[in-house]
């Protein structure tokens, strides 16, 4: 009976195994969430203009990067920074160093009703944190998030870092950060200035652009994996084209020219 | 609405069943009926899943079949596609972590079947096959009801070991519980909205369908 019963279940395990996984086409490119709104528009205007799409997939930086090294079949990664294409490239994962696409910039929003006013040189808000108003502050994780380190650097200018720490929420993505500022429960959050100008987000309450002389570059590389296919490639060569570049722009990403 | 992401989680579902059901019926039976050396720690083994942090079940999937690790090359090497980032690998994850809520179930059914009519049945004749297949599975069926439903709505709901291990591709390991976190991040509150709604409506019906069935196979007994 055991015999009956492990062949009954060898083959299921088999057609299970094999069995029919909705067909799509694989992933091929992976993305630092900042990216969610300007890399769709990208997306589907490549598709538009050489009628092959692209999958992109959006997360943190460094959660994408520990895929990546683990063998997740990506095979382009726009990254938040340079630090985590230069670990997949010297672990040899990639085809060569890559570029920078575009430099990103932080800025500080505050909801609806947010008792925090916005400023780019964070008055507002260390007049919220010495008046203890603060309940509950937004920044990305600085440990995976690149935009979490330019917030944390921007607070600790600021000498606001030591006072607001145990008010932080770190969002795992910057997206996560963004979505955390807006909820009523945070008075606001140091988010992506990409996220800020994507529909539906700036009437959620006011933001202020953060001078990027407060914080490291927050220069953004992409790399193609070693086993890149022809369409990745081509996305690749088309991201540094200027119409990718324009939109880029719109985003609020600062691209050389 | 993501109907791929959708239609992911209802074939892991169907494939976690799949798996799990033939060999809950064997152990479960297994530990019900016998006693041997040993099976304290087999039944720790099988409930583990139940308290172990997802993240933990993750953690270990991936460093033991990463891309990194020999097996994980190995394993690459001969079936030609990685565990980790692939369908298969959140079948196995799921697998895994849904053992003690298809063996539990089964093995109380096989327990609440009284001896002597396992001894009638043997006196009658009848084979062990038989024995099994007419008298004991039948018994047993609400118990075996209860495992499927139970496996398939913690499968949907499964989060932790998917996104470790799964990365969120779309048609492949983007199961509709990931795609909600992914709108979510995406400011996308109305996809959100709706598959959360599609998954609260699911678990609804699925748990009104096992206590009609489990009711209905304990009036077609008595």
């Amino acid at each position: 009976m055991s015999r009956r019963i492990g062949s009954v279940l060898l083959v299921i395990v088999l057609a299970a195994a094999c069995g029919p996984v909705p067909a799509a086409a694989r992933p091929s490119v992976a993305a630092a969430a900042n990216l969610n709104f300007a890399l769709t528009e990208i997306a589907a205007q490549f598709a538009r203009d050489r009628g092959t799409p692209v999958e992109v997939v959006f997360g943190a930086s460094g959660a994408l990067t520990r895929q990546i090294h683990d063998g997740a079949p990506f095979e382009l990664f726009l990254a938040a920074d340079e630090e985590f294409p230069r670990q997949l490239a010297a672990a040899g994962l990639t085809r060569d160093d890559g570029v920078v696409y575009a430099t990103g910039r932080l800025a500080l929003f505050a909801p609806k009703g947010s008792p925090l006013t916005v400023d780019p040189q964070l008055d507002g808000l260390a007049r919220l944190v010495s008046s203890g108003g603060v309940t509950r502050f937004a920044i990305a994780n600085p440990e995976v998030a690149p935009y979490g380190q330019a917030a944390e650097a921007v607070l600790r200018k600021r000498g606001l870092w030591d006072a607001i720490r145990s008010q932080l929420v770190l969002g795992d993505t910057i997206a996560q950060a963004a979505q955390f500022a807006t909820t009523g429960n945070a008075v606001g959050g140091l988010v992506a200035y990409s996220l800020v100008l994507a529909p539906g987000f700036a009437e959620r309450g006011t933001y202020a652009v953060i001078p990027d002389a407060d914080h490291q570059p927050l220069r953004q590389r992409m790399v193609l994996l070693k086993h890149a296919g022809d369409t990745a490639t081509r996305f690749y060569a088309y991201l540094q084209g200027d119409a990718a570049r324009a939109i880029l722009r719109k985003h609020g990403y600062g691209v050389a020219n | 609405m993501d109907w791929t992401a959708l239609s992911v989680s209802l074939w892991l579902g169907a494939g976690t069943i799949a798996i799990l059901l033939p060999f809950g019926i064997w152990l479960g039976r297994l530990l019900a009926v016998r006693q041997f050396r040993g099976k304290l720690v087999v039944e720790a083994l099988v409930t583990v899943p139940l308290v172990l942090p997802p993240t933990v079940l993750g953690f270990y999937l991936l460093v033991t079949f990463g891309a990194r690790s020999p097996l994980g090359q190995a394993f690459h090497a001969i079936v030609g596609q990685s565990l980790p980032f692939s369908f298969t690998g959140l079948l196995v994850a799921s697998a895994i972590a849904n053992l003690p809520f298809v063996v539990q179930p089964i093995q109380r059914g096989f327990e609440a079947i009284p001896s002597d009519i396992r001894d009638a049945a043997a006196c009658c004749g009848l084979s062990p096959w038989q024995r099994f297949a007419r008298i004991e599975l039948p018994l047993a069926w609400p118990g075996v009801l209860t495992a499927a439903i139970l496996a398939f709505a913690h499968t949907l709901g499964e989060f932790g070991v998917v996104l470790m291990v799964g990365g969120n591709l779309p048609g492949e390991t983007r199961t509709l519980s990931i795609a909600i976190y992914d709108r979510m991040q995406a400011f996308d509150d109305r996809s959100a909205g709706v598959m959360a709604a599609t998954l609260l409506v699911i678990a609804v019906v699925t748990l009104m369908l096992t206590t009609t069935l489990s009711r209905r196979a304990g009036f077609a007994r008595g």
